[in-house]
């Protein structure tokens, strides 16, 4: 493509400027002195410091993390699976199951909420299980995990020279070796991708974790959307900051595991 | 249709070498593969023999690389046997097959070293050290790259990916080795050196060949029979020099070097010989035990380095008058692009032949076809 | 004679019968499938079933059949026309509409400055667009408080320029959400569309302004049906939970922009009306569904394979 012009060097860099204001606005405030937020007033890391004594910062906190751990788990497992067979197996059915599994990618949060609700309180009346906690939050989590974990680890295999695992097999290899010795080695990067996307997207969520959450299962998310409409105070600041910094690097990372290179012919 | 083994003609010299009487390696009867849109392969019949090198030619899309992975357990038929050593192997994956592929794109396991690949059979089959080392250590130096054991495929060129390829085929000690256009992305310097060295290879091992190729001089340089295969059946299978000096029809004159085509009708025949009247006049050919039969419209053929230059006229059967439009020269030969009337010819002559000292576009020649040297045209 | 070989299909090596790789699906994408259909495409047709559902005195789910709540959607509540409702919903859509055409706007041109960078450049550039993408919405959200409010520094730019009165913040409003909305989508329009961009072969381009086409016209016969697949995946990304957004507004707006998403977590929060929930998240489902298959129709006539993430 032609080189850009200044009028669109111009807007994008606007644009840049746009998206990142509000990550830049947090981080500065986080170390603003003033005690209500309001005008600056001075640099200094109190803010920072008063994390570590808040109980309920750290409990939270710890919710997350468990949160967040418990969900990629078994929702990377589950994804890998998933993006696997879709890649290899045919069956009746399969086109639709695949439209299917899309949703929860598009899904507004809320719809997806609100379903995990009902089938809370379905199963509740029923079977008396699932009261609204930590339990819940993670099997909501792990629903809409799935398909990114699926996505990422389909497009991998599609990718793979099939004459690699044609070879494993004209070699010797049954089904089962193949699998462990050929294809899990080289889609394991993308797997490890899928789960730090997995892991990004369960710690960035508000809104699932919202509706499906019970006493003394608040997420950090949680905290923050509280104490925001109570007025926002700078430790949240120095809170998000903090939330911010692990996302960047959550999404940076996989971007390098990911970059394992194709087997290629010469042709 | 099914494949002929046409027999090798009475004027030729000794054939590369007769394997014919050794067992079967593989039988392939009334094979069919459908797709979607087309058909892959018609009711292909084919026997290959034990020790042999067989090589599939033929254009992209006539089937033979189906043919090979069909063979290897890599794809299935939709109808027809094929049988390795005597035995059915329907319903025999690929895994469990006597035979191993070396593929096009190398297929190397990137994440393991060269030794590891070439390891990669016999662990699967669980054979024990220290058998599998010394294999290993054998097959290595076979293919002559012990010094790059310890590297990734990624960091071989294309011509050592191919050795390991080939080496971790043959460490299993396959009954027949598979062999997809191997040398198909290599330079033209590296493919003949290991067309050679692949050839030697086989010699040396005894083990039987399958080799698919596009490439005609491939094909010739080194297997003992050919099948040429055109969208999906076998148009012609037989040694090499019987494929080159009687081709059965246009395709596959034309695709083994290049014809000169001359169409006509038949004047008379009889079971020696045929008159054609053809665009440069009458012309006598020799008949042969198996040419198509002698009525109507027909086609003649003959290679261009059969096609005789005279120095003058003369008198003799065969022969005309024609104007040279191009001379190629090629080093130690020339091609002359004649025209002779309606009819255009290519000769191809050596260099120092008297006949065509001096030889110059724009001259005339006398031009002879040996009667014995036109080939009977099925189409 | 032998068995019917057509049972039998080789597979990238393996070879399966239909069975086996029915068997092999259900060990590998089985586990998956049945969870997101149990925990979410089940409970989906439950929500269809509770919104013709009634409330119960105590705000339990009755089991009456009935037809008020979408009739109280439409504004034909309980006492005589109520257009509470059918606003809600009209202005959702038209926030998320909004949303899109504004993303689309901001969408292009970054698309496109993208892609005429040189290898590196455009990786860090395209890098930075999904940083932001990956960062927690609530954060970035209110966020927009602390710049839009009385004493952030476009508030006081936007007084000095004489536009809004002294002190006055620029949230809550529509302008606000517009800002929430457009900073939260707009890497969910630009990625899609310059997956686009980049393949987009100028040559045609510049054969039509060769021919005498203008730019307006170049873009539109040229250069949109090129870049159409990705645009369209972008919008319905953005378009779809644009509809069911709830923490912007709530963050952003005021009184006067209560969307679909509030309206629902009222349902479920305060007002403790599942039933009457449930329709108007009947909506939001339709409106995926609904931007699920647009975007099937259109993959399928680029010859793209939907339900491909553009991750």
């Amino acid at each position: 493509m032609r080189r850009a012009s200044l009028p669109l060097w111009l807007t994008s860099a606007a644009l840049y400027v746009f998206l990142y204001a509000p990550i830049v606005v947090v981080i500065v405030y986080s170390f603003n002195a003033a005690r209500h937020g309001g005008p600056w007033r001075g640099f200094t890391w109190r803010w920072y410091a008063t994390l570590l004594d808040n109980q309920d910062k750290l409990l939270a906190a710890r919710n997350t993390l468990v949160l967040g751990g418990a969900s990629t788990a078994v929702s990377t497992l589950l994804g890998t699976g998933l993006g696997y067979g879709l890649s290899r197996y045919d069956f009746p059915g399969k086109r639709l199951f695949s439209f299917l599994m899309y949703i929860p990618v598009v899904i507004p949060d809320i719809v997806m909420a609100v379903a995990m609700l009902m089938f809370y309180s379905l199963v509740r009346q029923w079977l008396g299980l699932f009261e609204l906690g930590m339990t819940t939050m993670v099997l909501a989590h792990v629903t809409f995990q799935i398909p990114f974990v699926a996505i990422v680890v389909r497009s991998r295999m599609v990718g793979m020279d099939p004459a690699i695992e044609e070879a494993a097999h004209d070699l010797g290899a049954s089904s089962l070796q193949t699998f462990l010795h050929v294809t899990l080695p080289m889609i394991l990067p993308a797997v490890v991708a899928g789960g730090m996307l997995a892991f990004t997207l369960s710690l960035d969520d508000f809104v699932v974790s919202f509706f499906t959450t019970g006493p003394g299962a608040s997420t950090l998310p949680i905290l923050i959307y509280a104490s925001v409409k109570r007025g926002i105070t700078p430790d949240i600041n120095a809170l998000s900051s903090l939330i911010i910094l692990i996302s960047v690097i959550g999404t940076v990372l996989p971007m390098f595991l990911q970059r394992s290179p194709k087997p290629r012919g010469e042709s | 249709m099914s494949a002929t083994t046409t027999d090798p003609p009475a004027d030729r010299a000794e054939p590369r070498r007769s394997l014919a009487g050794a067992p079967l390696a593989i039988e392939v009867e009334g094979l069919t593969r459908r797709f979607a849109d087309y058909t892959a392969l018609d009711a292909v019949d084919v026997t290959i023999r034990e020790g042999e090198f067989f090589s599939l030619l033929g254009p992209s899309g006539c089937g033979k690389t189906t043919l090979l992975r069909i063979i290897g357990g890599l794809d299935h038929a939709d109808a027809g046997v094929v049988r390795i050593g005597g035995q059915d192997v329907r319903g025999i994956p690929a895994h469990k097959r006597p035979v191993n592929t070396v593929f096009q794109s190398y297929a190397l396991f990137p994440h393991l070293s060269v030794r590891d690949n070439v390891a990669f059979g016999l662990r699967m089959k669980r054979v024990p050290e220290p058998d599998r080392g010394r294999r290993v250590e054998r097959a290595l130096e076979l293919v002559q790259i012990g010094a790059l054991a310890g590297r990734k495929p990624a960091q071989l060129s294309g011509g050592q990916k191919q050795r390991v390829a080939l080496a971790r085929a043959l460490v299993n000690e396959p009954k027949v080795l598979l062999l997809d256009e191997p040398l198909g992305a290599l330079d033209l310097k590296l493919r003949k050196e290991l067309q050679v060295e692949l050839l030697s290879l086989q010699r040396r091992l005894g083990i039987t060949f399958v080799f698919v190729t596009h490439d005609q001089e491939e094909a010739l340089v080194m297997s003992d029979r050919v099948a040429v295969m055109r969208a999906g059946t076998i148009e012609q299978l037989g040694e090499v020099h019987q494929l080159y000096e009687r081709p059965r029809n246009r395709f596959v004159g034309q695709f083994l070097g290049s014809v000169n085509l001359l169409e006509g009708t038949v004047q008379a025949s009889s079971p020696e010989e045929l008159a054609l009247a053809s665009p440069v006049g009458t012309l006598r050919a020799v008949r042969r035990p198996g040419d198509p039969g002698a009525t109507g419209k027909l086609t003649l053929a003959i290679r261009p380095e059969k096609v005789r230059l005279l120095p003058d006229f003369g008198k003799g059967e065969n022969r005309f008058e024609c104007l040279v439009e191009q001379v190629i020269y090629t080093g130690n030969a020339s091609h002359y692009h004649l025209r002779c009337g309606q009819q255009r010819l290519t000769a191809e002559a050596m260099n120092d032949a008297p006949a065509v000292r001096g030889l110059q576009p724009g001259q005339r020649v006398a031009v002879e076809l040996p009667p014995a040297s036109l080939i009977v045209l099925e189409d | 004679m032998a068995p019917a070989q057509r049972t039998i299909e080789v597979r990238f090596g393996e070879q399966l019968t239909r069975g086996g790789q029915i068997a092999r699906s259900a060990f590998t994408s089985g586990p998956a499938i049945a969870w997101v259909t149990v925990l979410l495409l089940l409970p989906m047709v439950g929500i269809l079933v509770t919104s013709v559902l009634s409330r119960g005195p105590y705000g339990e789910i009755a089991p009456v059949l009935t037809t008020d709540n979408y009739k109280r959607l439409l504004g034909f509540g309980l006492l005589g026309f109520d257009p509470q409702y059918p606003i809600i919903i009209a202005r959702s859509l038209l926030l998320a509409a909004g949303t899109t055409v504004v993303c689309l706007l901001a969408g292009f041109p970054l698309a496109f400055f993208i892609s005429s960078l040189p290898g590196r450049a455009k990786q860090v550039a395209l890098t930075l667009v999904v940083i932001p993408f990956w960062t927690n919405l609530l954060i970035r959200t209110y966020a927009w408080q602390l710049l839009l409010g009385p004493d952030g520094w476009l508030a006081e730019a936007a007084s000095a320029l004489g536009l809004v009165d002294e002190g006055s913040p620029l949230y809550p409003g529509t302008f606000a959400v517009y800002l929430g909305m457009l900073c939260a989508y707009l890497p969910f329009l630009v990625l899609p569309l310059y997956t686009s961009v980049e393949k987009i072969d100028w040559a045609i381009a510049e054969a039509a302004s060769d021919l005498g086409a203008d730019g307006p016209r170049v873009f539109l016969h040229a250069i949109l049906p090129q870049v159409m697949p990705g645009m369209v995946a972008g919008m319905i990304l953005v378009f779809i939970p644009a509809t069911g957004q709830f923490v912007i507004p709530d963050l952003l707006g005021g009184a006067k922009t209560v969307m679909l998403g509030n309206a629902i977590q009222q349902q479920y929060g305060a007002s403790r009306d599942w039933p009457f929930g449930a329709a108007i998240t009947l909506v939001g489902m339709v409106v995926v569904l609904g931007g699920l298959l647009v975007q099937q129709r259109v993959a399928r006539k680029s010859g793209q394979p939907a339900g491909e993430g553009m991750l």
